[in-house]
Formats: C-alpha cells, sequence, structure tokens
C-alpha cells in the first residue's frame, strides 16, 4: 500500500455542499405541465445546470452520480443515477447509482455521497431525486407482502400517506384542523412573498416542455403554488381520506414531477477547484418510527441528528422541514416547543405550496437553506428534515460558513 | 388579410397533412421581455416529418402577421420558430407541390412562401430560428429568414436539396445563404452537396460553415437557446462579429465561386437536367440584386421548373421509388416466414467471394466461412478480408472491438463440410453452369435440407442450376452490384421452384446487408445487366458501323448517365462485359450486338477503347485503331441517342411483357440503384415516355398519362 494511498492516510474529511438547483414543480396528471415530459429528461436539465453555474469544476472529477426515485421502472428506472449521467453528457468515467427511500430519496443521496466523501472514497458527487408522480402514480407497481396484513406488521391503512396523517392527529389532539389550516395558509403566503423577492428562482433551472396542439413552452416557475390562498378557502375542502377526518388537499403536499440535484464536495477539493461553500455538513440521521404515524419520523431523526452533533434544538437557528403534511409539520414543533409561526421554519414556505415529487424533495430543502444561509450570516446551524412512508425520519444539520464562528475553514497551506 | 390570395391555392389541397404553427409565449430571463415561440407540429410521432404546405404557409403566415402586431403593440421582445422533436421542419410537401398543375398555381406557391418568410425576417422585433433537428430545403430557408439561429449537435438533415429534386431555393435561399457564409460554402450547400448523392451537414457543420450564430447539445437546447436569445437581445455584437469574420469575400470570390459551381455540374451531370443550371443562373446575376429583385428571380425560376419534366420524374423517383417502393419491395413473401440465418457458407474466395464474406459478416454479424479449391486460395481471400477490415480501422469506420469481431467472423476451409451448419451458403465461383451445378450438388451434400442456396449469378439460369438438387426450392438468385460494399441494389431471383420460405428468408437477409431488394424473375441477366447490355449493344454496334468514337460514346449525354458506355465498359472489364453479351446474345439474338472489335481488343489485351493522354484528353491511340475494323455507314449523335431511347423501350417493354419485374417502378428502381442513373430521368422508363420512345416503339407510354414522368 502507497504511503500516500487515501487508505492510510484516512481521516474523515469535511464535507461541504457546493450548490443545489431544481426543476419547477409541477402537477402531476395530464394537465400537468410535465405531462409527456420524461422524469429522467427533468433530472438531467439539473445536472447540465450544476455544471454550468460551477464552470471551475471538470466534469471528469465528479466521482459519482447518485440519483433518487421512489419508483425506480420506465423513465425513473434502469439505474438512473447512470443513465441521467450519460444522458447528461458527463464523461463516460463517470460512474452513478440509483437510491430509494421514499420521500427522502434525494436527502438520502445526499448522506450516502456525503459519507463516501468523507471517507475518502469521492471528492466531488452530484446527488439529486426526481419523482414524475404523473408517470408513476404513487403506489403503481407495487407488491406489498401479505404477511404485514396476516401477522399484523403493519396496518394496511399505513401505507397511504393521508391515512398516517389522519392517525398523527389521533395521537395529538392538540393539533387541530383550524390549526394545520392556518399553517397551510401561511406557508402559501410565504412562498409566494419568497417569490415576489426572489428569492426562490435563481435555483430553478428553466425546463422546455411540449405538449400536442400547443407546442413548446418555457417553465421558469412551480405550477403547483396556490397564493392568496386563505384559511377560509381551506376550511370548505374535502378530507378525501376520512369522512369528518382533517387532512384535505389544502393542508397536505400534492402529486407532483420534478428533479433536483445538488453538488457535494470535500472541503479541500472544493478549495483546490475554487467552488464555493454554501454549506457544511454536521450530521445525519435516519430513525425509524411506527409506520401507522410516519410523519413523527423527523422528531427521533432530530434527536439522534443533534445528539450526534452535540447540539441542541435550541442552536438550530432555521429549520427546512418538508411539508408533506401540515400536521406532520406541527407535530415537530410540538415536540420541540417551536410556535406554529415560529419565523426559523420554512421561512419561503413549503411543499404544501411548493409540492413535493417525492423522492426529489431532499435537496431543495438544502438549496433553500443554503440560500438562507447566505441572506442571515447571523445563523450558524440550519437543519433539513423530512418524514418518510413507513415510518421514517431523516435529519440533516448543516453549519453556516458566512457565520463568523464558521468552523470548517480550510487553512491556507492546505489548499 | 395579405394571405388571402393564396387560398385558391389552399383550396387545391384540402388533405394536406397539416404543420400547425403553434404560439407560446416565453417569459426571456433578465427582464428581457417577452418571446413569442411558434412551434411548427403536425401532431404525427417522428417517423411522419413536418412538411411545408400551401395551408401550412398560410398558417404560418397569419401566426407571423399576428406576432408581427404583436411587436408593434411592444406585447412581445422577439419571435422565435422551432420545430417537433427531430425536426424544425423537413421542407416544401413535394407531394403536394406536384399535384400544382397549372402554371399559376406554381408561382402562387413560390409567392406564398416569401410572403410568409419575408415576415419572419421583419418582424420589427428581432427574429430567431432555433434548428432543433432537420431543416431542409425551404425548411432551412424559413430558418435563414429569420434574423438569428442556434442549431443543435443533435440535428441532422440540413441542407439546400433543391439542386437535386430539381429545383431551386426560391424561398429566399438563394439570396441569402451566400450573404451569410459567403459564395463558395453557399455554391458547397446549394450545388455540390445535393450532387454528391444529396449529402446533408450535420448541425456542428452548419454552424462551422455559418449557417447558424450558435451551437447547443440537444438535452437542453431548447432553453439554452431561448438564454441565447435573450442575450442577444441585450448586445448582438458577438454574432455580428462572427458574421464578419464568416462573410468575408469581394466579388472575385463571387465569380470564382459560380465558375467552379459550373464546373462541377458539367462534370457531375453533363448538364442533362436544368435545376442546377438554375441555381447557378440565379447566383451569378443575384450578385447585386437587392432581396426583392432575388424573390423575383426565384419565384421565377420556380415555376418554370415546378412545370419541368426533370422535377417531376425526381419526385417520383425519389419520394415513390427510393423512399417508399424501395422499403417495400413488390412481390416479396410475407416476412413471418422467414427464416434466421445463423451462419453463412461463401463457396468460392476470390475477390467477389470476398466482398461477399465482409459485407456478411459486417452486417450480419454471424460467422461467415469461405472454401476454394486449395489452402492458398483460401489463405488469399481470409486475409483478404482481414485487410479491408484493417483498412476500415484504419480510416475509423470501425471500431477496434467491431474490427476484432468482423475478423474473428470470417474463416476458410479447403473442405465444404465447414458448410453443416450453415443456413445460407451464397456461391461466387466462376460463372459457368457446369461448376456452378458442381458446386450446388457439393454443397446439398453437406447442408441441412433446409440451407438455402443462394447464387451470385449475373447471367445464368437459376432454375438450371437448380435442377438436379435434391431440393431445388432451397436455390434463390442474389445479385449483387460490384462494388459490393457500395451499390445498393440486390436483384433477388425467383425460380420458378423457389419456394416462399427461402424467398423471404432472402429479402430479411437483404434487408439486414442494408441493400434494396427488387424481386425479378429467373431470365437473363436479370434487369440491370439486360438494360446495359441493351445500350452497349447499340453504341458498339453503331461504333462498328463506322460512328467515331467521340459521336458514339457521347450520344447520350443528354440523358446525365454517371457515366459514358465506353468509360464503363472499362470499368466493369471489356471481358466481363463480353461475356454477358455474350449469354444476352444467346437468350435473346441479335437485338443484343456482340461486337467483334471489342473481342479483338480484349484479345490484344487492351483494357479500353479511351486512352488519357499526356495533356489528360481522352483518345483512342493509334495502336488501338489499327486493331479495329469499321464500317462506312455512320450516324449522328442525334441518330444514336435516338436509336439508343428506341431500343431501350422496345426492351423494357419485353421485360414488362415477359414479367421479369412487377413495374415499371422496379426497372426504375433496378437502374436507379444498381447503375446509378440519375433521379430525373426517373430512373428510365419516364423519360422515355417523356421523349416518346415508348409510344414509338411499343404504341404505349409505361406510365399512364399524368403519371411518373407527366409534367
Amino acid at each position: 500500500m502507497s504511503p500516500n494511498s487515501t487508505a492510510v492516510r484516512r481521516e474523515v474529511r469535511n464535507v461541504v455542499f457546493v450548490d443545489g438547483v431544481r426543476t419547477p414543480f409541477g402537477k402531476a396528471g395530464d394537465k400537468g405541465i410535465y405531462a409527456g415530459t420524461r422524469a429522467d429528461d427533468l433530472i438531467v436539465k439539473c445536472i447540465r445546470d450544476l455544471l454550468r453555474r460551477n464552470p471551475s469544476l471538470p466534469p471528469e472529477r465528479i466521482d459519482d452520480v447518485a440519483i433518487a426515485a421512489t419508483t425506480q421502472t420506465g423513465d425513473q428506472g434502469l439505474t438512473i443515477g447512470r443513465t441521467a449521467a450519460l444522458l447528461a453528457g458527463l464523461p463516460r468515467t463517470v460512474p452513478g447509482f440509483a437510491i430509494d427511500r421514499m420521500c427522502a430519496g434525494a436527502m438520502t443521496a445526499v448522506t450516502t455521497t456525503a459519507s463516501g466523501i468523507a471517507f475518502g472514497a469521492y471528492d466531488v458527487v452530484i446527488a439529486g431525486g426526481v419523482e414524475h408522480m404523473g408517470n408513476h402514480p404513487m403506489g403503481a407497481g407495487t407488491d406489498p407482502n401479505p404477511r404485514f396484513m396476516s401477522e399484523k406488521l403493519v396496518d394496511p391503512a399505513a401505507l397511504n400517506m393521508g391515512n398516517t396523517a389522519e392517525n398523527l392527529h389521533d395521537r395529538f389532539p392538540a393539533i387541530t384542523k383550524d390549526r394545520t389550516d392556518a399553517y397551510a395558509a401561511a406557508s402559501q403566503e410565504k412562498l409566494a412573498a419568497a417569490y415576489e423577492s426572489g428569492q426562490i428562482q435563481p435555483d430553478l433551472v428553466p425546463v422546455a416542455s411540449r405538449k400536442p396542439g400547443a407546442g413548446w413552452r418555457l417553465n421558469t416557475v412551480d405550477e403547483p403554488p396556490r397564493p392568496g390562498t386563505t384559511v377560509e378557502d381551506l376550511a370548505g375542502l374535502r378530507t378525501p381520506f376520512r369522512s369528518h377526518g382533517r387532512v384535505t388537499a389544502g393542508n397536505a403536499a400534492g402529486l407532483n414531477d420534478g428533479a433536483t440535484a445538488a453538488l457535494l464536495a470535500s472541503s479541500d477539493t472544493a478549495a483546490e477547484l475554487g467552488l464555493p461553500v454554501k454549506m457544511r455538513l454536521v450530521a445525519y440521521a435516519f430513525a425509524g418510527v411506527e409506520p401507522e404515524v410516519m410523519g413523527i419520523g423527523p422528531v427521533p431523526a432530530t434527536e439522534k441528528a443533534l445528539r450526534q452533533a452535540g447540539l441542541s434544538i435550541d442552536d438550530i437557528g432555521l429549520f427546512e422541514i418538508n411539508e408533506a403534511f401540515a400536521v406532520q409539520v406541527l407535530s415537530f414543533l410540538d415536540h420541540f416547543g417551536i410556535a406554529d409561526d415560529d419565523a426559523r421554519v420554512n421561512r419561503y414556505g413549503g411543499a404544501i405550496a411548493v409540492g413535493h415529487p417525492l423522492a426529489s424533495s431532499g435537496v431543495r430543502l438544502m438549496t433553500q437553506l443554503a440560500r438562507q444561509f447566505e441572506e442571515d450570516p447571523s445563523v450558524r446551524h440550519g437543519m433539513t428534515t423530512m418524514c418518510i412512508g413507513l415510518g421514517m425520519g431523516a435529519t440533516v444539520i448543516w453549519e453556516n460558513p458566512h457565520h463568523p464562528d464558521y468552523s470548517g475553514n480550510v487553512p491556507e497551506d492546505a489548499v | 388579410m395579405s394571405f388571402d390570395r393564396f387560398e385558391e391555392l389552399a383550396a387545391l389541397v384540402p388533405d394536406e397533412t397539416m404543420t400547425h404553427s403553434y404560439v407560446q409565449d416565453v417569459q426571456l430571463p433578465d427582464g428581457a421581455g417577452t418571446l413569442a415561440l411558434i412551434t411548427l407540429d403536425n401532431g404525427l410521432d417522428h417517423t411522419k416529418p413536418t412538411t411545408l404546405g400551401p395551408n401550412t404557409l398560410i398558417e404560418l403566415g397569419r401566426t407571423l402577421e399576428a406576432l408581427k402586431e404583436r411587436g408593434l403593440n411592444g406585447e412581445v421582445a422577439a419571435v422565435a420558430i422551432t420545430g417537433k422533436p427531430y425536426f424544425l421542419v423537413a421542407g416544401a410537401d413535394l407531394s403536394t407541390v406536384k399535384t400544382l398543375k397549372a402554371e399559376s398555381h406554381g408561382r402562387l406557391m413560390a409567392e406564398l412562401g416569401h410572403a410568409a418568410y419575408d415576415l419572419l425576417g421583419d418582424m420589427g422585433v428581432p427574429s430567431f430560428a432555433f434548428i432543433n433537428g432537420v431543416a431542409l430545403g425551404g425548411g432551412l430557408e424559413v430558418a435563414l429568414a429569420a434574423n438569428y439561429r442556434t442549431i443543435s449537435t443533435g440535428a441532422n438533415g440540413i441542407g439546400l436539396p433543391e439542386a437535386f429534386i430539381g429545383l431551386v431555393p426560391g424561398w429566399g435561399g438563394v439570396y441569402k445563404l451566400p450573404r451569410l457564409i459567403g459564395p463558395a460554402a453557399a455554391l458547397k450547400v446549394m450545388i455540390e452537396n445535393p450532387l454528391s448523392n444529396n449529402r446533408m451537414l450535420d448541425g456542428r457543420a452548419a454552424f462551422k460553415l455559418g449557417i447558424a450564430d450558435a451551437l447547443f447539445e440537444p438535452a437542453d437546447f431548447l432553453e439554452q437557446s431561448l438564454l441565447w436569445a435573450s442575450r442577444v437581445l441585450a448586445d448582438s455584437s458577438a454574432v455580428a462579429s462572427r458574421r464578419a469574420e464568416i462573410a468575408c469575400f469581394d466579388e472575385a470570390d463571387w465569380d470564382s465561386a459560380v465558375a467552379a459551381g459550373r464546373a462541377f455540374v458539367a462534370a457531375k451531370t453533363s448538364n442533362a437536367a436544368p435545376a442546377p443550371g438554375k441555381v447557378l443562373d440565379l447566383f451569378e446575376a443575384g450578385k447585386h440584386y437587392t432581396r426583392e429583385e432575388s424573390a423575383a428571380a426565384e419565384c421565377e425560376a420556380l415555376t418554370g421548373l415546378m412545370q419541368s419534366p426533370e422535377f417531376h420524374s425526381t419526385v417520383y423517383a425519389f419520394l415513390d421509388l427510393v423512399q417508399k417502393r424501395a422499403k417495400r419491395p413488390a412481390g416479396a413473401p410475407d416476412k413471418k416466414l422467414a427464416r434466421s440465418v445463423t451462419k453463412v457458407g461463401v463457396v468460392g474466395a476470390g475477390l467477389m467471394a470476398g466482398q461477399l464474406a465482409l459485407l456478411f459478416a459486417r452486417q450480419l454479424k454471424v460467422p461467415v466461412v469461405m472454401t476454394d479449391v486449395d489452402q492458398a486460395r483460401v489463405d488469399q481471400g481470409v486475409a483478404w478480408v482481414h485487410a479491408e477490415v484493417d483498412k476500415l480501422l484504419g480510416k475509423k469506420r470501425m471500431s477496434q472491438d467491431a474490427a476484432n469481431r468482423t475478423k474473428a467472423l470470417v474463416s476458410g476451409s479447403v473442405s465444404k463440410s465447414v458448410f453443416a451448419d450453415a443456413d445460407f451458403v451464397i456461391e461466387a465461383v466462376f460463372e459457368e453452369m457446369g461448376v456452378k451445378k458442381t458446386v450446388f450438388a457439393e454443397v446439398e451434400a453437406v447442408v441441412s435440407a433446409e440451407c438455402i442456396l443462394a447464387t451470385n449469378t449475373s447471367s445464368l439460369s437459376v432454375a438450371e442450376m437448380a435442377a438436379d438438387l435434391a431440393h431445388p426450392e432451397r436455390v434463390v438468385g442474389f445479385h449483387f452490384f460490384n462494388p459490393v460494399a457500395a451499390m445498393p441494389l440486390l436483384e433477388i431471383v425467383k425460380a420458378p421452384r423457389t419456394d416462399d420460405a427461402v424467398l423471404a428468408t432472402a429479402f430479411a437477409v437483404a434487408k439486414e446487408l442494408k441493400k434494396n431488394a427488387v424481386l425479378v424473375k429467373d431470365a437473363t441477366a436479370f434487369v440491370v445487366n439486360r438494360i446495359l447490355g441493351r445500350m452497349f449493344g447499340e453504341i458498339t454496334a453503331v461504333f462498328d458501323e463506322g460512328t467515331d468514337a467521340a459521336t458514339a460514346d457521347d450520344a447520350l449525354r443528354p440523358m446525365g448517365l454517371p457515366m459514358t458506355p465506353f468509360k464503363l465498359l472499362a470499368l466493369v472489364g471489356l471481358p466481363v462485359g463480353q461475356h454477358v453479351q455474350e449469354s444476352l446474345h444467346a437468350a435473346f439474338g441479335d437485338r443484343f450486338h456482340v461486337s467483334t472489335n471489342q473481342q479483338k481488343l480484349i484479345d490484344a489485351g487492351v483494357k479500353g477503347l479511351w486512352n488519357r493522354n499526356d495533356e489528360g484528353a481522352d483518345v483512342v491511340p493509334e495502336s488501338t485503331l489499327a486493331l479495329l475494323s469499321v464500317g462506312d455507314s455512320p450516324s449522328s449523335s442525334a441518330e444514336v441517342l435516338r436509336r439508343t431511347q428506341d431500343a431501350l423501350a422496345d426492351e423494357i417493354g419485353r421485360m414488362l411483357a415477359e414479367g421479369v419485374v412487377a413495374a415499371p417502378e422496379d426497372i426504375d428502381l433496378c437502374v436507379i440503384m444498381g447503375a446509378g442513373w440519375p433521379m430525373h430521368l426517373g430512373g428510365i422508363t419516364p423519360y422515355l415516355d417523356r421523349v416518346g420512345a415508348s409510344e414509338r416503339v411499343t404504341g404505349k407510354t409505361f406510365h399512364s398519362c399524368g403519371g411518373a414522368g407527366a409534367a
């Protein structure tokens, strides 16, 4: 073994978030902007834009491409990380793979490849996710093992995410429909404000799409948002999962199409190549909970990640929490004693407004957190967290390089 | 409003496949405003190219009128046009254009294109074309009409093929292209490429020439084109300076480009078809034209050419034959009957056998085994194939892996036992019935009962070759043309006992070999050699009668054949030509003249009548003249031409009566693909109709009035 080999010199390296982009999100279904557009084309446009935005990165320096998708068939199949790399025009020497952890797919793509960077296996990676829920309706083609039912391993109702959200209301009676609707309306309002002040657009990749009888159009903004939504509008909506229930299309994320991708690097490689550092990875954790109340998953995942980081919840200055359901966000906030309208939480609104193309959402949270870090150097630590189907949670804690006490600066002589 | 006068024209084509002009407003980045994006889309998949007919052009024109209005109102800052996937637009709808019988309608069609395209060039706001795919003829001209162009590296099929089709780039192409990319490059696109097997450009080449201002990759071509457009709206100086660099020429360059173009056309076509010359006339006269002056001249030229028989013949040859009939051979059995071919045998290891072995190994990618009478010949044959593979490798036309694979597939043996597990064995041995029959009997002794026996004979009876076999139904004729790799035609000969599975397999193999197969009857020399033989017979006959060599050999120049008869004979080889001629004479008698003078040349070892002298001129050397004895009744050039036309009409009439092929269309396909006869003759039968030969000789035309040859 050469004395200079990574394995001999092994030390855990700092991992930084260099950049992140996403497509505008679309509404799934025939009327959505991406009806007729392929999922792999969506992720390819993200990868290409990342490279264009970071011209100092030689493409051959990318060590792996990890792309998540929940349904890995058709245009999301064929090992989408590899096909996307080839379709994006990356050198053939760049490998790729596919990842699935349902809603936390892209988040897992980030943590998995980040681990590889820390270990010394990679210097630079692309991690992202895609979900075209129009092409791949939730649950399509699945074949749950009958033992789930016969041995009562999982309540069949837990396979439907809306039901798990209703279950969460049962468990936490303090979270009322009024609260979730109010939270949802605020999410729409915050997103609209973020758009208004130009905080969303810089990280969107324009996507051309074409429909029969209409020609090509260019999609530059998200399709799902309903700015101006009021609690009164929301109060009247149907509760499709339970009669007289609490979960509606208005206080939950919709069914969406979209893709995201991020560029990660070891901090020394970022310095070597002159790549920007937008966040430093501090800690991450995944945790399992009862599948019937999967929305509570972020709580144990966050506790675990905080423990690893040696931080408390009070050290977290910004939260990007995925809004699969308002009730799930509120259960998290209640647990940690954070107010429903705390200014640290989802400053740009969340998935209830912008949409949640399952496996892609994790990187959207990170991209938005990175921009908020830049806007607010007083915040040192931030968190991206999300719930995951079949009862899981994922949390990643990040450090703000713009903060005066930032710990990740690479010493001059190390470059 | 301004397009109302074209409604009359549109009404003539009520069933036009419409290519619609869909408009979407795109918000450009950085507050650059709204770009109105037109998509040309016929709503069909990529197998159905978008085309431009009258209704389509009227819709495009009216769409542009409306957008111009919006531009004037300040609603849009720019206009762009692009296409459905793989096509910007493939060009004028030729099948529609050829139905425009009246001159006035042709003129309207020409003017309609200008009316629509002129709008795009003069929108009041900048206009862009995003060339995402095929842009041919009127399809490229719509892009040239726009103020700025981007092109995709994935685009293929870029060009102005009008000179090939029998028209001129008369929707502004002939005016705009030289001003954009310089006269020499423009004539390469408008003359050289069309007349070189209708060669086309790809996106990179078009960008390099200056046809487009920017080049983007297909993965996000439209997105990047739009971004680029917004930057050009802010600052177009980079485009302007690139253009100035590319279009740097003076009047002398223009004149020398014209001269070079004229020389090229003369060499390539003998000026037999009017279109290429017309392109050059317009080009030359257009040196000082304004756009309006050029437009008037273009419309005039287009109107005339649309009425020309050469244009109609070319559309027939190109669209009806090469693009349609060649892909669905008449008389081929159900392809489901075809058997798979997993190993091929080639009897013989000579030059023809080697060419066959190489072709089968490259295209079928199955083991190919060659046999011959001794090891030295076998080794030589295999070595020849391996050397050819190395040449392809050297020219980068084959990868190292493919070369390794192809070489490994080709082997040889002195024993025919290696054919035991072959599914298809083709013989390429000496052209003599006894030899062929012996070979087939030997092969039949070792192969399975289903193995197909194919013969590459050019003149012998396939039925007789099969007659004594245990399974005569397995024998089929598989007649290639030399050089095998280059010539696209394959005559598949059905003997009376050839069964349908064998025939279906033969057609399937032909398709895999990427050859265009035509089904022919088992009649001496089949189609191409019989027609060429009749032509050679007439030319050698008039020479033997006392017509001088130049008059005899040049008499057919008005037909624009790729080579004069005597030069073609020298290329084929006089002994081979004579052998075929003797077979034809034996089969059909005196209407196939066998030249005693030619035999004298062969006996003396002379390779051909013409010899190039030190000045580069073709002359018949004194030594050759001394060998010949000619008569004293020379014919004039016109007499030779008419006599040959009549002879061809006579022979083709007989072939159709005998059922050698299903229809005159197949005769035309054969001479286009097997002899390289020009499209503007429509192969040959429309030409013979047009010059009256078929009527003179057979009393009727090959095509019904208004058919292929009719103007």
